[in-house]
């Protein structure tokens, strides 16, 4: 662990902020082009989920290595309505609200690992993962 | 913080940045919807050259832009996708269908200058 960054999300200003964030976690562990954006784009999908679905919430990220590899690890916590079926939550083009439905889906595309707990009634927590040499590269 | 809109003859021109809100985004939506009708512009053209992150709720505004905007009688195109923006995109699964791109603002005016035809019996 080579530090944590706890970032609270209470409104659409700080999804904004929770992106910067973590662009510039990831530049500092060596992302570097597409990379950051897409790690960017990932934050922000599920920062817009907390402010959205549970009114507030938080985002922690922490630098993580294993081995010759480098990661950012984004988790999002809320403890809003939860989500009652998180596998339909994870088809793309779901959405209880007027989205694309493909934020969850989405972001999980972006990142290397994604993990979503979720109780209806007390809330969800989100767990990504992104490491800076390629899944193909680690042999998992 | 409103996104500045400028007229540019038959045209509106609107550019994203990346520092906006849902509520600024919401606003110029709004925004172009009324000055589309007020200015009888034509077309639009909304330059994303400097956003570095669209996620699906921007997508999803630039989209809704484009189809208020054919409802009222003007084109709208999109212009400077950055690579790793439209990179992001493809992977998160955002698409925009039936909305016309270009490199850079000089191109999405020669698109809708194009799409017009060359009759300008107004």
């Amino acid at each position: 662990m080579e530090g944590d960054h706890l970032l609270q999300i209470r409104s659409e200003h700080d999804i904004l902020t929770a992106r910067q964030r973590g662009r510039e976690l990831a530049a500092e562990v060596g992302f570097a082009g597409s990379d950051l954006t897409l790690v960017a784009t990932a934050i922000s999908e599920i920062a817009r989920n907390i402010v959205e679905y549970a009114g507030r919430g938080e985002i922690e990220f922490s630098l993580v290595r294993d081995g010759g590899s480098r990661g950012i690890v984004v988790v999002a916590r809320d403890e809003g309505p939860g989500i009652a079926d998180v596998a339909l939550a994870m088809q793309d083009g779901y959405s209880t609200k007027k989205s694309l439905g493909l934020g969850l889906p989405g972001a999980r595309r972006l990142m290397d690992e994604f993990d979503v707990q979720s109780e209806a009634g007390r809330g969800t927590t989100v767990t990504m993962k992104k490491w800076t040499q390629s899944r193909s590269a680690r042999v998992s | 913080m409103a996104i500045p809109i400028l007229k540019l003859g038959d045209y509106l021109i609107a550019s994203i940045q990346s520092t906006l809100t849902d509520a600024d985004l919401t606003r110029l939506q709004d925004d172009l919807a009324r000055q589309v009708g007020e200015l009888r512009s034509r077309g639009v053209v909304v330059d994303v050259t400097a956003a570095d992150v669209m996620d699906s709720f921007t997508i999803r505004t630039l989209l809704d832009i484009a189809r208020v905007g054919r409802l009222r009688g003007a084109e709208t195109v999109i212009v400077g996708l950055k690579p790793e923006v439209a990179f992001a995109m493809v992977q998160l699964g955002l698409r925009l269908d039936g909305v016309a791109t270009g490199l850079d603002l000089e191109e999405g005016l020669a698109i809708l200058s194009h799409s017009r035809g060359p009759t300008d019996g107004g």
